[in-house]
């Protein structure tokens, strides 16, 4: 459980940019982790959505439930109208058509809108290095639509297009890796978060926000309609993913990468499982092999943790260093001619990069 | 005062939109557009251009970009072609019923398969109804004066809509042509600062592209074709004040050596200017024949159109796209405006110029005949391809 | 939209609603089959239940208690589980 200050509720921004009267589910985690984004952003953001459930619940003709500037054109496309939303800002402010300063441009899809339909145009976005900040809803499925299957739906779980049955139990898949291939891109700052964990959850999309340049956060967003368990329980399942390391929660800062919260033991993964009707039908062993997959990656995970830590530094020949970026046979060559160009380096003093490396 | 220059029509395109001083392009290449991008991404390269290029990693990109810029105030502009526009699809009716002025320069390609670069309307044809205003420059002259046309017509807030520049592929795109390039004083003042009156900002919060369920989407669709077909009054006035300041005449339909004319050709696009050539050289030996050139082709200008057909008896319509299963583009457009006449000239359809096929002066006479004696048989219901083997 | 009727005349071009959180008109109360009632005098006034509120519907009174806007409140029972103290009830609506 997140180790806040019992009173800290108290002390957090109390404007609310998503308006009561929005039609979400009853017990909605989704529009929950919303409401804390935009308490982290302020009032000082431009905001484009996806198609999505959060969308259609937030914004029947002629009413709306933002209080933030907000646009929003298609399912798969919200990370290239935030480019031009951002490039329009630089090119208004450069030539003095809006007052100066910075304001935050924020994309934000459900899962589908990430890591399915929307993939080409957020890893074109993040490529181009536009100063946006993209969070994903993670409810695990195509919620809007009728709990259909996506990438990010875990293995084993009931979706209308995955149905378990006599040969199939459900989502045959393990879940996309978004996180990873967001971080892939080398952008500043990656984050994982969850709606049950809402300081957490505002501090790193601060920390995305502030960030120049492109950032990028993925919220497991708890749906009791999706996800079929008690409305009261929305929380309660968030804090399970996490402990039991289904949903690990942690940072990759500049390549760097970091657990928000580490666990000597996680707790099984079982009872977590167990509460929600859609993996109800999932016999011992499956969850047994659930229970080996979460471990392997939690390892895989914290073996990445380890290695952003690392001490010692790593040698890095210099004329790689200054030119060595090149592809195939001329990378080759580059390195090939780093080793002759070893001797060269002034004696006693270590490449900068590497000193600067030791140091931290 | 404006220069004349030699130069390829697609860097002329580039030209007018550097001297609109557009905020931000999202673009991404496809033959034959693509020296229009790359000519404003040198420019903005070079400084000469104060502008933000977004190299999208596609089309349906580059116009949701678009939307995202032109909805946070920024002039904007884009151009493709053929796949291009398809891929762009999805995109287009979101940005005319959200009302963002983008211009759009469509160098026009046939579309797959079998995979061709070359010139058609095919392109432009299976978008037509997607609430853009589109027109039709035939040469490079056309498609400057056009693009700035665009701008400000697009712009202007009683119209508030996208425009789509359309030129042919090849045909015009890659060509050398002499063209009057304004000066920037001239553009200056046929062009004011755009000013929308709702924008993405902070300092006013505003929701764009809120969803409309049974009780109020039909009231959305009215109110927006309402809008695009009175914006044709703003068009008009754009068309006069360019004559003012440039000195080149426009109008929605234009017609050449059509007084009297018993046998009417109708083309769209660049193809009208060999259809010219055989227009003179058959009023040279007497004949009765003139010439209507479309130019508006969305809002389509129906009354425009009656009134220059009027007292023909055959019209020779010629389309270089087909409707699959039904009656080419713009000969299907043309019958249905001239349904309400009493008195209706008959009306020949030709398909040709398919995927960059080039129609040659002897194949427009052979349309006139062929046409005519058609008529004359009444049996003007068959089409014929051009130079079909 | 421009005030005034909903016809296709009113609309402020492009379908911009201009008025930032006015879908706070649209009742969702009527949802609720449950609802919360707090018993003060266990509460400790931390706020725990307002953070957790997905509408967001609970607020502060004068004197530091919470308590539930129904013309909003689901009745998810989300503040009633989290709550510290256990201060919070779930009631039938027509139990009371
Ligand atoms: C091009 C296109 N394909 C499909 C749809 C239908 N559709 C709308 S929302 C949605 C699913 C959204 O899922 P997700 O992104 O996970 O968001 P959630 O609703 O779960 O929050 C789908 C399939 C669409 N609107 N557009
Ligand atoms: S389906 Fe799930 S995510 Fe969507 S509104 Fe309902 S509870 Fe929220
Ligand atoms: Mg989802």
């Amino acid at each position: 459980m997140e180790k806040f200050s019992i009173y800290a509720p108290r002390l957090i921004n109390p404007e609310e940019n998503i308006a009561p009267g929005h039609r979400a589910c009853i017990g909605c985690g989704e529009v929950l982790a919303v409401r804390y984004a935009l308490k982290a952003m302020g009032p000082n953001v431009i905001a484009a959505n996806a198609t999505g459930c959060m969308e259609i619940i937030s914004s029947c003709l002629p009413t709306t439930s933002w209080k933030i500037p907000w646009i929003h054109v298609l399912f798969e496309n919200a990370s290239a109208v935030i480019s031009g939303v951002e490039a329009a800002r630089k090119a208004l402010t450069r030539k003095g058509k809006v007052p100066p300063g910075r304001v935050y441009c924020l994309a934000m899809g459900g899962d589908g809108a990430t890591s399915d339909i929307g993939l080409q145009s957020l890893s074109g976005a993040l490529e181009r290095g536009h100063d946006f900040t993209y969070i994903c809803f993670d409810n695990e499925a195509y919620m809007n639509t009728g709990v259909q299957r996506s990438s990010s739906t875990p293995y084993g779980a009931s979706t209308t297009t995955a149905p378990p049955g006599k040969v199939s139990i459900g989502q045959w898949s393990q879940k996309k890796n978004m996180a990873a291939i967001a971080a892939a891109h080398n952008i500043p700052y990656v984050a994982t978060a969850c709606s049950s964990y809402p300081f957490d959850l505002m501090a790193k999309v601060k920390k995305a926000a502030e960030v120049k340049g492109p950032a990028y956060v993925h919220v497991l967003s708890v749906c009791p309609t999706g996800w079929r368990h008690g409305t009261d329980t929305t929380i309660q399942m968030g804090r399970l993913a996490v402990e039991s390391g289904v949903f690990p929660l942690y940072e990759v800062e500049n390549g760097k990468y970091k657990l928000t919260f580490d666990f000597p033991k996680l707790r099984p993964v079982k009872p977590y499982l167990k509460l929600q009707g859609r993996f109800r039908h999932l016999k011992d062993e499956e969850i047994e092999k659930i229970q080996k997959q979460v471990d392997k990656e939690w390892l895989k995970l914290k073996s990445l943790v380890a290695m952003s830590m690392e001490k010692k530094p790593v040698a890095v020949p210099a004329a790689i260093e200054s030119k060595g970026q090149g592809a195939g046979s001329k990378g080759q060559k580059a390195k090939s001619k780093a080793k002759k160009a070893k001797p060269a380096r002034r004696p006693g003093k270590k490449p900068k990069k590497v000193s600067r490396r030791g140091k931290k | 005062m404006s220069h004349r220059t030699g130069l390829e029509v697609s860097h002329a395109a580039a030209e007018a939109v550097k001297l609109a001083h557009v905020d931000v392009v999202a673009a991404y290449p496809i033959t034959p557009n693509t020296h229009v991008p790359e000519r404003i991404a040198e420019m903005v390269a070079n400084g000469e251009l104060d502008a933000e290029f977004i190299p999208v990693e596609s089309e349906h990109s580059a116009m949701s970009a678009c939307v995202g810029s032109s909805a946070t105030g920024a002039r904007t502009f884009t151009a493709t072609s053929g796949q291009g526009l398809e891929l762009m699809h999805e995109v287009l009716t979101v940005a005319s019923s959200m009302r963002l002025p983008i211009v759009l320069s469509l160098a026009n390609r046939a579309l797959s398969s079998p995979l061709s670069v070359w010139g058609d309307h095919s392109d432009v044809m299976a978008i037509r109804d997607c609430g853009w205003i589109q027109v039709f420059a035939e040469n490079g002259q056309q498609t400057f004066d056009l693009l700035l046309w665009a701008f400000r017509v697009g712009e202007d807030p009683r119209v508030s809509f996208p425009v789509i520049v359309n030129f042919d592929g090849f045909h015009v795109t890659h060509v050398i042509e002499p063209v009057f390039i304004a000066d920037q004083e001239e553009v200056d003042r046929y062009l004011p600062p755009f000013k929308p009156n709702a924008v993405l900002d902070p300092r006013r919060p505003v929701t764009m592209g809120a969803y409309g369920p049974p009780f109020i989407y039909s009231e959305t669709k009215k109110a927006q074709d309402f809008a695009l077909h009175k914006s044709k009054e703003v068009m008009l006035q754009g068309f006069a004040e360019f004559e003012k300041i440039f000195g080149r005449k426009y109008n929605f339909v234009e017609t050449y050596k059509a007084e009297g004319a018993k046998v009417l050709l109708m083309v769209i696009g660049s193809f009208a200017e060999t259809a010219m050539d055989l227009v003179d050289k058959l009023r040279e030996k007497g004949e009765a024949v003139g010439l209507v050139r479309i130019r508006l082709w969305r809002p389509f200008p129906q009354e425009e159109l009656r009134q220059a057909v009027r007292g023909a008896e055959t019209l020779i319509v010629l389309d270089r796209a087909m409707c699959f299963g039904t009656l080419a583009p713009v000969v299907s457009e043309i019958k249905a405006a001239l349904y309400p006449e009493e008195k209706r000239p008959k009306i020949v359809s030709f398909v040709g110029g398919l995927g960059g096929r080039d129609i040659r002066l002897e194949e427009f006479e052979y349309m006139v005949r062929r046409g005519s004696e058609l008529a004359q048989k009444g049996q003007e219901e068959i089409y014929e391809t051009i130079g079909i083997r | 939209m421009a005030d005034g009727p909903l016809t296709w005349k009113n609309f402020i071009g492009g379908f911009v609603v201009d008025k930032p959180g006015n879908a706070a008109e649209y009742q969702t109360g009527g949802w609720r089959s449950q609802k919360p009632v707090w018993d003060n005098t266990k509460c400790i006034k931390c706020g725990v239940c307002y953070i957790y509120c997905p509408e967001p519907c609970i607020r502060q009174t004068a004197e530091g208690y919470f308590e539930s806007d129904l013309f909003y409140c689901k009745g998810c029972g989300i503040c009633a589980r989290e709550c510290w103290t256990n201060a919070i009830k779930m009631v039938q609506e027509e139990e009371v």
